[in-house]
Parts: C-alpha cells; sequence; structure tokens
C-alpha cells in the first residue's frame, strides 16, 4: 500500500477525516520550508501538499498566487523543491507528501524525468491542475510505473457522465473543489458539499477529500464530518505569509484545524 | 475531399496537432470545452451560421478585403536589389476590416458561438487592446456585456485603447499580478472564467488556448487565405511563391496560410519578434527562441527557462508581446512546412518608416514586422515571383510608440 492509502485506512479506522495541510515551497525563500513542513506535521497535518511554484497559477488566488511569486523571486529551483521533499521524507518516514502544480515545471525536463526524480525524493502523490484526464498520457503513465499516485480533481463542474473518465488512473485519494472558481476565496455550502462527496463516493472506493476555500476550524469541522479529508492551504499560507514565514505561525493555525478535524465526528453517529 | 496526409485534416480528434495543442485545462473548465466543441460541431454543419457569419463579415466587417498590389513597396525594393531581383508584393488589407485589424474577424464567429450556447456574458484578454475592442465591439453589436482583462501596465501604455473600449461599453480590469501585460491578463481572464462557468463565455483572442480554440480561431481566421487565394488567381492567373505574416499568437498568420498549406510550390514565412535581438532575453520569439512546454491550455513552443518557468516576453508591438506561440505553428515549424525567422523591433520600425513613406499606409507594428521579412528576403527572388504579405492591421494605435521610438515628442 502507498502511504496515501495507508494513511487514509488507518484514520477511517480512526473515523476521522485527512488534514491535508498546503504550503508552496519556497515561500518565502527555500531554506524556510523545512521547518516550516516540521511545524505543521507537530500540528497535526496527516497529509502535507506542497505546492511547486509556477510562474502562472492560473487556478490559484491571491494568496498563493503572492506565495508563489515570493518563492520564485526567492530563486526557488526544481532542484530546491525535490531537496525540500528528500529531507522532509527523512525526517518523517511516514507522513505523505503530495507535490501540486502546473504542468509545465513537472514536464520542463520529460515526465520520465519527474518520475524518477519524485521516487528519489520519496514523494507519493502529485496534483496537477493543468492536465485534465484527457491528457494523462504526458504524466500518468511514468508516475504509475513508478508507483507515485496520481490525485485527480473532481469539481461542480464534473457530471455523473464524465466522472468514470476522470477516476480512470487516479489513486491515492480523489480532490473534490468544492466550488467553480479559484482557491482561496469562497466555500460552498456544507449541504452542497455533502450531497457532492456522496456522488462522488458512488463512483470510487478512493478517499474523498475536499478543498477550496477552507479557512475555519467549523468550516473544516463541517467537512471532516462528511468527507475522508479536509483540504487547507491558502489559510495557512496567508498565516505563514502575516508571520514573515515564521513556522510557529503554521503550526498555530494548524493545531487549531487538526483540533476541530479531529473533533468533528466525535458524538456524531455516522 | 480531405486527404488522409493533407497538412489541413489538424487536429486530431483530440486537438492535437502532432504533439502540440491538446486541453491542458483545469478540470472546472474541461466540461466547458468539450460543450464547446460539440457547439461548434453543430455549428460548422449548419448553413444558418455560416450565412449569419458570412452576412456579418460582408456588412459589419466590410470583407471581402482587398488584395492590393503593393507597387510602392515593391519598386523600392527592387531598387535595393540586384538587378532581376526583387518579387511582386500584394498587401492582404486586413487593416481595412472594421476595427482597424483582423481580429475582428474570429470575435464575430466566436459571439456567434457564445449567442448559440445560450451564453449571457462576455470575457476576453487583451495586450495592446486590439483583441480587446473587436471584442467589446460584438458585444455591443450583440448586446451582451463584456469584461476586458487587461495587464495595468498595458492599460497605462494604451490608453486610446482603453478608451475605445469603454465607449463600446466594456468593463475594463486592469490586472496586477506578474508582470501586468497580456500573459498575466490570459490567467486572470482564466481564473474569471472557472468562477462564471455558467454563464461566461471566453472568446480567446488568438489561435492558441485549449482545444478547440486554436482550430476554430484558424477556421474564423482562415477568410484571409481563401480570399487571398482566389484573388491572386484572379490577379496573376497562378498561386504566390510566398506568402508572410507576423507570428504573435499567430492568428493572422494561420488564417493566411492554412488555405494554401497543400499547395506546395507556396513557399510561407512567419515573423516573429526578435526585440532587442534573438542573442538577448529581450524578445518575443517563442519558436526561434524557446522550446516546447505547455501554458494557457495548450503544448506550445513557450519562452521559459530550464525548470519551465515561463520568462517575460518583449517586442515593440505590444501584439506579438507573448511568451507563447499557437500549437498549429508549433507543428508547422517542426514539421517544416513554414519557415518563422524573428524580426528586431529596430528592422520593425524601418519597414514600419518605409511602409509609410512609399505605400502611403501606416501599418500595425505587428504586420512591420512582416514587411521587415520581406524587406530582407526580396533581393534573394527573381521579378516574376509573387509575395502576399498580410497586412493584418492599420497602425494608427501605434503611432505613440512609434514616435517615442522615434525620440519625438507628441
Amino acid at each position: 500500500m502507498s502511504r496515501l492509502a495507508d494513511t487514509f485506512a488507518r484514520l477511517k479506522a480512526e473515523d476521522r477525516a485527512a488534514l491535508v495541510a498546503f504550503v508552496t515551497a519556497g515561500d518565502p525563500s527555500p531554506a524556510h520550508t523545512p521547518a516550516i513542513l516540521d511545524a505543521i506535521v507537530a500540528g497535526g497535518a496527516d497529509v502535507i501538499e506542497l505546492g511547486m511554484p509556477f510562474t502562472d497559477p492560473m487556478a490559484d488566488g491571491p494568496a498563493i498566487q503572492e506565495a508563489n511569486i515570493r518563492a520564485l523571486a526567492a530563486g526557488t529551483k526544481t532542484a530546491d523543491v525535490l531537496a525540500i521533499a528528500k529531507g522532509f521524507r527523512e525526517r518523517h518516514p511516514n507522513v505523505p507528501l503530495v507535490l501540486m502544480g502546473y504542468a509545465n515545471p513537472m514536464l520542463s525536463r520529460g515526465a520520465d524525468w519527474f518520475a524518477q526524480a519524485l521516487e528519489e525524493a520519496g514523494i507519493d502523490g502529485v496534483i496537477c491542475v493543468d492536465i485534465p484526464a484527457e491528457e494523462d498520457a504526458a504524466l500518468g503513465p511514468p508516475l504509475r510505473a513508478k508507483g507515485i499516485d496520481l490525485v485527480r480533481l473532481a469539481t461542480p463542474t464534473t457530471d455523473t457522465a464524465r466522472l468514470p473518465a476522470v477516476l480512470e488512473g487516479a489513486s491515492g485519494f480523489l480532490y473534490y473543489v468544492s466550488v467553480a472558481g479559484i482557491t482561496g476565496l469562497q466555500q460552498a455550502a456544507t449541504d452542497t458539499i455533502e450531497a457532492a462527496v456522496a456522488r462522488l463516493k458512488a463512483g470510487t472506493d478512493l478517499p474523498v477529500a475536499v478543498g477550496f476555500g477552507v479557512r475555519t476550524p467549523e468550516q473544516a469541522a463541517a467537512i471532516a464530518r462528511v468527507a475522508d479529508g479536509v483540504v487547507v492551504g491558502s489559510a495557512i499560507v496567508d498565516a505563514l505569509a502575516k508571520a514573515g514565514g515564521n513556522p510557529e505561525a503554521g503550526r498555530a493555525l494548524v493545531a487549531i484545524l487538526a483540533g476541530a478535524v479531529r473533533e468533528a465526528r466525535v458524538g456524531v453517529t455516522a | 475531399m480531405t486527404l488522409a496526409n493533407s497538412l489541413r485534416a489538424q487536429p486530431d480528434a483530440d486537438g492535437h496537432f502532432g504533439e502540440f495543442g491538446g486541453r491542458y485545462v483545469a478540470e472546472t473548465l474541461m466540461p466547458l470545452i468539450l460543450d464547446l466543441e460539440r457547439e461548434y460541431r453543430r455549428a460548422q454543419s449548419d448553413p444558418a451560421f455560416k450565412a449569419e457569419f458570412e452576412g456579418l463579415l460582408k456588412h459589419y466587417v466590410g470583407r471581402p478585403s482587398p488584395l492590393y498590389y503593393a507597387e510602392g513597396l515593391t519598386e523600392a525594393l527592387r531598387k535595393d536589389a540586384p538587378a532581376g531581383k526583387g518579387p511582386k508584393i500584394y498587401f492582404k488589407r486586413e487593416d481595412l476590416n472594421h476595427t482597424g485589424a483582423h481580429k475582428i474577424n474570429n470575435c464575430i464567429g466566436q459571439i456567434l458561438l457564445a449567442i448559440r450556447m445560450g451564453k449571457k456574458r462576455i470575457i476576453a484578454e487583451t495586450g495592446a487592446g486590439q483583441h480587446g475592442v473587436a471584442t467589446a465591439t460584438v458585444a455591443a453589436r450583440f448586446g451582451l456585456p463584456c469584461t476586458i482583462f487587461m495587464g495595468a501596465v498595458d492599460v497605462a501604455r494604451q490608453q486610446p485603447n482603453v478608451f475605445r473600449m469603454k465607449l463600446l461599453g466594456a468593463e475594463v480590469r486592469p490586472v496586477t499580478s506578474g508582470a501586468q501585460t497580456l500573459k498575466d491578463a490570459m490567467n486572470e481572464a482564466l481564473r474569471d472564467w472557472v468562477a462564471n462557468v455558467d454563464d461566461t463565455f471566453y472568446i480567446i483572442g488568438t489561435a492558441a488556448g485549449p482545444h478547440p480554440y486554436p482550430e476554430l480561431v484558424r477556421d474564423f481566421q482562415s477568410v484571409i487565405g481563401t480570399e487571398a487565394r482566389e484573388q491572386i488567381l484572379e490577379a496573376e492567373g497562378r498561386l504566390p511563391d510566398l506568402l508572410v505574416a507576423a507570428v504573435g499568437g499567430g492568428s493572422n498568420a494561420i488564417g493566411l496560410f492554412h488555405p494554401f498549406l497543400d499547395d506546395a510550390d507556396v513557399a510561407m514565412l512567419g515573423i516573429e519578434a526578435a526585440g532587442h535581438g534573438l542573442d538577448t532575453d529581450k524578445h518575443a520569439a517563442s519558436l526561434t527562441g524557446g522550446r516546447p512546454g505547455v501554458l494557457h491550455g495548450n503544448r506550445t513552443y513557450l519562452l521559459q527557462d530550464e525548470d519551465g518557468q515561463i520568462t517575460e516576453a518583449h517586442s515593440i508591438s505590444a501584439g506579438l508581446d507573448y511568451p507563447g506561440i499557437g500549437p498549429e505553428h508549433s507543428w508547422l515549424h517542426e514539421i517544416k512546412r513554414v519557415t518563422y525567422e524573428g524580426v528586431t523591433d529596430q528592422e520593425a520600425m524601418d519597414a514600419f518608416q518605409l511602409c509609410c513613406r512609399v505605400e502611403g499606409i501606416i501599418p500595425a507594428l505587428e504586420s512591420a514586422h512582416a514587411i521587415a521579412g520581406i524587406v530582407r528576403k526580396a533581393r534573394d527572388m527573381n521579378e516574376d515571383q509573387v509575395v502576399i504579405l498580410n497586412l493584418s492591421g492599420r497602425g494608427d494605435k501605434d503611432i505613440f510608440t512609434v514616435a517615442d521610438s522615434m525620440g519625438v515628442k507628441l
């Protein structure tokens, strides 16, 4: 089993959702990121989503756009992102690490090179915003050959007819983007999310994690009651930015979110 | 009949031109572009759509645009060429279209698709403002609200076009992310689209973006080459030896080239903006100075570093100032059907002034790049050879840039 499958299975057995925490690699500088990752693990993150900076993050809202700009301005290279991941893997042998980003930096040296580099860095999965199922051939086959999970995104516009195409070749978990929009701005109503998760779960045995616009512990708890995972990105990136990259700011917010996620189903009958 | 080995049969069913093109978009947009493709296929086989498109091109845009024998330029170049050299040059006069450039052809086609799809709102990106003006124009004509995304830097340096768009009823939204130019405007338009998928149609301004945009923009712009082919046969009784067009995203060039792709004896030259020179980092020549990658929905040649980070383009011509190019050009470059060369800001400026003086035509700076291309080629071509150059737009919008470059204060 992969680290991702393992983690989601363990948390399912504990009857709680996973907290998936996102930070942009290299924000505010590559030297800051290892301590930030350690802090959010200490705060209670179950899965780490490490953003690979890109000059043109067209699916991201202002918070993550700015984090990308800061990371690139600090000279963050692909080699730095891989080194950050490799160091993380040595310090945290069991915490799943997923790389999230855009096609061009991932494909720049070729998909085979990328898959090999991810394997060497101990990265468990990839979320690529702009490689939909239709373009799977560009990246999917080399990742699968290395046993690296390809996490697919489903959205409010992914209807039941289209869902099987999205699920084909997906592994690790399914990432449900709860709003048609960009990261960090608004959140869908909980009952809408619950219905969407139920629809997705009818089509797959993969764990379903929900993200986009989740900022508060209340929102995280509401999602944790109906989904297998809660993804929080912009709120953590914002908190770190306000603190100038001080890891403690990340740990503090993640601890609050993790507490909410852990308590969400206590006393609630499934 | 389309032959299996025709060069005009691209893209394939998944929108690929060889290894280029495709649909590299966020999942949220995927169902939309599949819808768009289905609607485009229906429109293609609907005589009423064709009739409405052609009717508007004729009566609203003013087509067909003339194919004009540019005798002044032809003679000027012969004077500088060895005896017997210097081809006969024709201009395809897209500058005479309503709104002053070829951009309107595509906008007419796309707004008709938007209406067929029941969309209630139009968005578009623009660099210099030409596509923004053309989009605002058709949105006004068809009564749809329209938002134009334009880099804040471009808003500042293209005030006349910003005002034109506003006169036409469009909202111009300055984009402050990134370098605040065309690439960032396109990012922001995509962000808006993904958040307004139900009611919004994105009119992309060039033959790029996710499938089916490169195909449908090419098809709408192919009226240029289709007319030119008939017009040159009438004028010369034969096909031309060479076609020349400027290439930014590449819609005017693909519009001219595509109807001739299977005519093996017709050579084609695409001119990229070489800015301060291809040996500097200030140019916009994706094919001659970049390498393949994925941006804005398609796989194509891009200006980028070794990590795949997109680098800023530069050209004196805002319309060519983009770090990518339409995917069909990438394919035509790789199969060597079309030759692509770079022309510097200075060469384009010289050609701009030459055209003003010897033809009495102020060309767009984009088109001036194409003219510079033929200035360079003319001395190697024989007098009995025939060239069609796409004069893609008029240069009124550029006089401030040109004055500035000449050190003239207006």
